[in-house]
């Protein structure tokens, strides 16, 4: 049975990559209790992979002085997660479309791709250091 | 048979060379980097590149991992070799759709169909 009250979670993590394992574990045992499938666990499990990873790697650009904050809230068909780091932020319309070309070829790219296509919503804030996602399930229609 | 620490395990056969992931989920750079280093020396022993890389372990991996086989690729067909990926699950299979990697890697349901194609 779902939890009666949403599960939300504020932390200020140290921006390595390694300091994701706790939070995503924590976000996954939420999903589970409010009964996502397995198919939405997988794709939100991704995408918060891939925004933290992002945060840490592009944000922060590997200086682990700087921090990665993760803010969520899990509710009964509903997921919202924000990743915010201290980076000067990135224009995420000047990645180039990785299925494109010779961009197939390339070794990096597809992150932000994967995000977008498990996430029914992707947005940045007007400064493009902190990402809002957010997934529904069953999803809204017109989305 | 031997194994490589941490990642993978090399089989030899006839006619080609099969790596399996023994790892469940492929994601943090130093797994990346070991996991490259391990198929970088298992190429450097080949002359002629027949290469599966077998999935059947894997249940989660991130874009770096992606970018890992993009690399490998290109280093196998510079030296005329050939290379095919097996025993993917729904899941991860979803993910070389959705990036359309699908185009780029040869993809096998498993080591038996990918040795096959590699004869």
């Amino acid at each position: 049975m779902a939890p009666k009250t949403p599960a939300s979670c504020s932390i200020v993590l140290e921006s390595k990559p390694s300091a994701l394992d706790g939070i995503c574990q924590q976000i996954l045992t939420d999903l589970k209790a409010f009964s996502f499938s397995e198919d939405d666990v997988f794709g939100v499990h991704l995408a918060f992979e891939e925004a933290f990873l992002n945060a840490v790697k592009h944000g922060n650009k590997m200086d682990p002085t700087k921090t990665v904050k993760v803010d969520y809230t899990i509710d009964r068909g509903k997921v919202e997660i924000a990743i915010t780091d201290e980076g000067e932020g990135f224009d995420p319309s000047a990645i180039p479309d990785p299925r494109v070309g010779d961009n197939l070829y390339r070794p990096d790219g597809r992150g932000l791709l994967l995000i977008g296509a498990y996430m029914d919503v992707m947005e940045y804030n007007d400064s493009e250091n902190r990402v809002f996602m957010a997934k529904y399930s069953p999803k809204p229609e017109n989305n | 048979m031997a194994d490589i620490k941490p990642n993978v395990q090399v089989d030899y056969t006839d006619h080609a060379t099969v790596v399996t992931f023994v790892d469940r989920k492929i994601l943090e750079e130093q797994d990346i980097r070991g996991l490259q280093e391990s198929l970088n020396s298992v190429l450097d022993q080949m002359d002629d590149i027949r290469l599966v890389l077998d999935f059947r372990n894997v249940e989660f991996l991130s874009s770096a991992v992606l970018g890992l086989l993009i690399r490998l690729s290109k280093r196998v067909h510079e030296r005329n070799g050939k290379l095919t990926l097996c025993s993917i699950s729904p899941k991860i299979y979803e993910v070389f759709k959705i990036t359309q990697l699908t185009k780029v890697f040869e993809i096998s349901d498993d080591v038996e169909n990918a040795l096959a194609d590699l004869a």
